[in-house]
């Protein structure tokens, strides 16, 4: 009598598909995930239920922090270093081509524009352990006024945005609304976050 | 894990059977890695961008410029205050000061109510320095909401902050 074979399955199972699926989704999140410049400074932004998405290009950002620090953000490389150019031709501060490597760069400066030259000639880690004052914008010294005429005049797409911590007091806020306004920007945009829970 | 099946060895050549090294090698080790990769990028991304409110302001009053008049009945005054607190009230003479607040019953309702009531009205936002940025963005949000047609930002005056604080709310 022959022996009986009992067909015994497998117990290893193929993984393969598992594993592609792994790596598909692997480099589909390596390709999206983009690098979140160092902020001097994080804004907690308020929500709302507004569904226009932020554009990703052309875009300046001037954040309000909760202390009421106001920083200058602009994208775009090549334009961020003609309004340095501009700017150094502004207020006399002769600009290295050094320095306007390492600000065409930068994520949002909070300089006063008489410190730049000496904060963009600092090394990296001494550049973000110092405190940044933020940009004055007193009706006595406004220089942000500066930063919106001539980074709207190196880049004439350029559309404006305001990035307010929701905890910013009020006159801070209505200072650069008010510098906005006085320099013919009747149109911007505040940045916010999704509303939760509705 | 993929698997290459070695054509069955005859009987044959069992005798000068050389030592073959397995063409398998263990993946384990690249399979943990990529779900650890997977794990992280999955965490780290925010898939959902911040999004932005588009805000209109007028321009600014110049000398000789007449403001277009407008009944003063039809005109709702909102206030933000501190404490998430917003002070309403119609029409410019006298009017009564209420409070609200930001929940969907309060101001809100208002909003729809009046504007039911009252044809083309007016919304006025007046912020007092002690708001904050929330309190406005919330504010235009509800203008959103409610699908107010004309509401527009202005300053701050004197006889508002007067009827604040007169009002005691």
């Amino acid at each position: 009598m022959g022996k009986v074979k009992v067909h015994r399955a497998s117990t290893s199972i193929d993984m393969t598909p598992m594993v592609d699926l792994a790596f598909l989704l692997v480099t589909f999140f390596m390709l999206t995930a983009t690098a979140t410049p160092d902020e001097p400074v994080t804004v907690d932004m308020p929500t709302s239920v507004s569904e226009i998405p932020i554009p990703d290009i052309n875009i300046m950002t001037i954040s309000i922090s909760k202390e009421g620090k106001v920083y200058f953000n602009m994208d775009g490389k090549y334009h961020r270093e003609r309004l340095l150019a501009t700017i150094g031709e502004r207020y006399n501060i002769q600009f290295t081509e050094e320095e306007s490597k390492v600000f065409s760069v930068l994520s949002s400066t909070g300089m006063p524009i008489g410190n730049l030259k000496q904060f963009l000639s600092m090394d990296r880690e001494a550049r973000g352990e110092i405190k940044q004052p933020g940009i004055p914008v007193d009706s006595t010294n406004n220089e942000l006024k500066d930063w919106i005429v001539f980074s709207r005049m190196s880049n004439p797409k350029l559309r404006i945005a305001i990035k307010g911590d929701s905890e910013a007091n009020f006159p801070v806020v209505n200072k650069v609304i008010k510098t906005l306004i006085d320099n013919k920007v009747n149109r911007f945009n505040l940045i916010t976050n999704m509303e939760k829970g509705i | 894990m993929a698997e290459i099946s070695q054509g069955g060895g005859g009987k044959k050549d069992a005798k000068v059977r050389s030592k073959k090294t397995s063409t398998k090698i263990d993946m384990t080790p690249m399979v943990d890695l990529a779900f650890l990769l997977l794990t992280f990028f999955v965490m780290t991304t925010t898939l959902n961008k911040p999004q932005t409110m588009e805000i209109n302001m007028p321009e600014d009053v110049k000398e000789g410029d007449i403001p277009p008049p407008v009944n003063e009945k039809k005109v709702l005054t909102i206030v933000l205050g501190d404490d998430d607190k917003v002070y309403w009230y119609i029409g410019m003479t006298d009017p009564a000061v209420e409070v609200t607040n930001f929940s969907p019953d309060g101001i809100r309702k208002i909003l729809l109510r009046e504007n039911a009531k009252i044809d083309k009205m007016v919304v006025l936002i007046k912020a007092l320095d002690e708001s904050r940025y929330k309190n406005v963005v919330d504010i235009l949000d509800e203008m959103n909401i409610t699908n107010m047609q004309r509401f527009v930002m202005v300053d701050i005056t004197p006889v508002d902050k007067e009827l604040i604080k007169e009002s005691n709310l």
